[in-house]
């Protein structure tokens, strides 16, 4: 079935990895959501965060493809069921008069936070899974969004298991195979 | 990158170091072009122990280290210049990235601080060649360049093989460091597996045990991994008989009686409908490539899939694998041959047997009037007795020659396969003839794929090569102008190719040419060519319009071969 996976990629901290990473997954026809980088907890290694679309046996192979980038320690798909995500999202609100108490108020009730004030806007970070920015958003279109920025997704796994490192895919063949 | 200095440290230059680095490394033959930004490379080059080939073009130095590389199972080097020079080398490139060839590219680039300033002949080469290596570097300091050299022959020979790319600037050629060689080389992000999981080999086992239709696919990664003897033992164990990839040729002497022949697009008949029939489809070291499968859908559709690749990412990336054993083709036949006991299959083979194109074989035996392709493949098979060196070009000689030549070792037949890259005939037989200088080499090429590369003669010359190039002249481009002539209603377009004098081009060369145009002249052409010291060309006139069959049309599947009509008809009586 076709739907977003969510690949949490440990690569090595590398110039060009990022291109790699890209060059690979547009050059196979994979279809990239977002993709978010930054530090690890270990020195020397970055992590980025994949969300690709796909059936899962074009996912199982946009994974393999990644191991073969000599830089990519590994490659995790995270369950939707076992992973914690979160995109934070800045934007810039009109708000005038009366709107701006009930913007203050919808602030609140999405635990986001006010960044900066203008007589005429406000400045509003807000993080959250996906549905929940998606709501906030909606929220705030009624006032009038001045401008925004999404971060793309970062993810977690509850867990280490659904973990696999390179050796993991070598030693039992595929994800396939009868083990 | 780790490991102790293999002497005592002396402080050199980066041009030094790259020639150290190479020797070191066991590079013996270079393939290369001088400019530039790596003229203090070429200071350096005179005081080492390396054989420099001067080539005439880019493309050709990569392609004849390719050759040399498939020939000797050796890392292939070859060395150009920034800018036109490195991105000359691309196809070559992706040329070993598609058939899996250990090589080593060193390309110079502009001084650093000019790197990102459009400089003069600056080309980002690293980023252009980032889809058609295996891996890249760009080298930022002098006491990198050894380490660098270490780790790119060993991530083009390692696992699957493929190209790598090391790219210098001017300046760390220049600038001084110590040389230390490294013993080992060692990333932790990198680990091919090259032992496959007992388990999966006992799958595969049982899959072959049960099989009362089962048919091995042999696949480049066998020759890879120099695994002939191996896998003819397998062979023999199992009793299973054995299709051919393109380049799986020469995994087995195709003179086995186990050996059935080439499959896909223009395979044999019977191999093709082997394919359809078998039960148990057991393919080594070949990735399912679209030429060799036909219509996905199609293909082998009553057998059970058992996939031996060093590359995981080939496993069900085509066809859907029921039993994957990931892992170097040697360690897997060798684990595969303590777990399958002895078995045979006459029934089957017999089968098979009876589908083959008697009246094609029949009719080969009788040598018409005019040079007829499969006459000259046989006329050349026969002469060396099948144990010279054939390199190809890309086209219908290629496929001619794949079906005809009966191959009868690994390493000794020569094509470009998965990129197809016209021109490969000439510059291939001067790389096989440098790595292999104690085998007859021969390259069967078009009057097109030739007009490509013929400047290569100059390098034929001046190495004094003996190398025989045979010209299948049609005065076409004769595999496109097949399929014009099949899929697109007979319309010839821009398919009329004209061709110099190839006797007189030879000459001009100093190199000697000989002309063919009936088939009595074509053996003794064959053995005045081989007496001939240094280059000889050998023009073929053919008939300008056959066609190479059998042929699956494209997106056909390979059940829907389509023969030669010529063949086809007599076929029903016997």
């Amino acid at each position: 079935m076709q739907h977003a996976h969510t690949l949490a990629v440990l690569v090595e901290d590398q110039p060009g990895v990022l291109n790699r990473v890209v060059s690979l997954l547009r050059r196979r026809s994979f279809n990239i959501d977002s993709i978010t980088v930054g530090h690890s907890e270990q020195p020397g290694m970055s992590r980025m965060t994949l969300v690709v679309r796909g059936e899962d046996n074009e996912v199982e192979q946009a994974t393999k493809q990644l191991y073969k980038l000599l830089e990519v320690m590994k490659v995790t798909d995270l369950p939707e069921s076992e992973a914690i995500t979160r995109e934070m999202v800045m934007v810039k609100v009109a708000a005038k008069g009366q709107s701006r108490a009930e913007i203050l108020q919808l602030v609140q009730v999405y635990g986001a936070r006010v960044l900066d004030a203008t007589p005429n806007t406000l400045m509003i970070e807000a993080t959250g899974d996906e549905h929940q920015i998606d709501s906030f958003l909606t929220m705030m279109r009624v006032f009038g969004i001045r401008e925004m920025v999404r971060s793309g997704k970062i993810a977690m796994s509850r867990t280490s298991a659904g973990t696999r490192s390179k050796a993991d895919v070598s030693t039992n063949g595929v994800y396939a195979a009868a083990d | 990158m780790s490991g102790e200095p293999s002497g005592s440290p002396e402080i050199l230059t980066g041009a030094e170091i790259t020639c150290r680095s190479l020797e070191d490394a066991g590079a013996t033959t270079v393939f290369g072009y001088p400019g530039g930004a790596v003229i203090p490379l070429y200071d350096a080059l005179p005081s080492s122990t390396l054989h420099h080939v001067l080539v005439r073009f880019e493309q050709w130095a990569g392609l004849a280290a390719d050759a040399y590389a498939r020939v000797t199972g050796e890392v292939g080097v070859c060395i150009a210049t920034s800018g036109p020079g490195a991105t000359n080398l691309v196809t070559a490139l992706a040329n070993a990235q598609l058939d899996s060839v250990p090589m080593v590219a060193v390309t110079g680039q502009v001084t650093q601080s000019l790197i990102g300033r459009d400089g003069f002949q600056e080309v980002d080469i690293t980023g252009v060649s980032l889809p058609v290596t295996k891996h890249n570097y760009l080298v930022q300091r002098p006491e990198d360049i050894a380490p660098t050299i270490k780790e790119a022959f060993y991530l083009a020979k390692s696992g699957r093989p493929g190209p790598v790319l090391v790219d210098i600037p001017k300046n760390v050629f220049v600038a001084k460091a110590e040389y230390n060689f490294p013993t080992r080389v060692g990333r932790k992000s990198y680990q091919p597996t090259t032992k496959p999981n007992i388990r999966q080999v006992r799958l595969a086992a049982e899959e072959i045990a049960r099989a009362k239709k089962p048919l091995i696919m042999a696949g480049h990664g066998i020759i890879l991994s120099g695994a002939e003897a191996e896998f003819q033992q397998f062979a023999e164990k199992t009793g299973i008989p054995v299709i051919y990839t393109l380049l799986g040729l020469g995994a087995m002497s195709e003179l086995h009686p186990l050996s059935l022949g080439l499959m896909g697009m223009h395979g044999h008949r019977h191999v093709n409908r082997a394919l359809e029939e078998c039960d148990l489809l057991i393919n080594i070291g070949a990735r399912f490539d679209d030429r060799a499968t036909g219509r996905l859908s199609g293909f082998a559709p009553n057998a059970r899939v058992v996939h031996v690749d060093i590359d995981p990412a080939e496993i069900g990336k085509n066809v859907e694998t029921h039993v994957p054993v990931v892992g170097d083709a040697r360690e897997a036949l060798l684990m595969l041959l303590e777990e399958v006991s002895e078995g045979n299959h006459d029934t089957w083979m017999s089968w098979i047997d009876g589908q083959r194109n008697r009246v094609l074989e029949a009719a080969l035996e009788d040598r018409p009037e005019w040079p007829e392709p499969y006459s000259i493949v046989k006329a050349i098979a026969e002469a060396t007795d099948r144990e010279a060196i054939v390199t190809t070009d890309v086209g219908q000689h290629q496929m001619w020659a794949a079906q005809q030549l009966g191959i009868k070792h690994g390493r000794r037949w020569i094509t470009s396969g998965g990129l197809g890259t016209m021109g490969y005939g000439l510059p291939s037989a001067i790389g096989a003839k440098l790595g292999r200088p104690d085998l007859e080499v021969w390259t069967i090429v078009g009057d097109g794929g030739f007009q490509m590369s013929f400047n290569e003669l100059a390098t034929a010359v001046q190495e004094n090569l003996d190398i025989n190039i045979a010209i299948i002249n049609n005065g076409y481009l004769g595999m496109v102008r097949q399929w014009q002539d099949l899929f697109h209603n007979h319309n010839y377009s821009e398919v009329r190719i004209s061709a110099p004098d190839f006797i007189r081009l030879a000459e001009s060369f100093g190199a000697t040419g000989i002309r063919v145009t009936t088939d009595d002249a074509i053996k003794p052409a064959i053995e005045k060519a081989r007496s001939i010291k240094g280059p000889v060309v050998i023009e073929f006139v053919v008939e300008p319009e056959a066609n190479v069959y059998p042929m699956v049309p494209p997106g056909g599947s390979n059940s829907e071969m389509v023969h030669d009509p010529q063949w086809t008809a007599l076929e029903e009586d016997i």
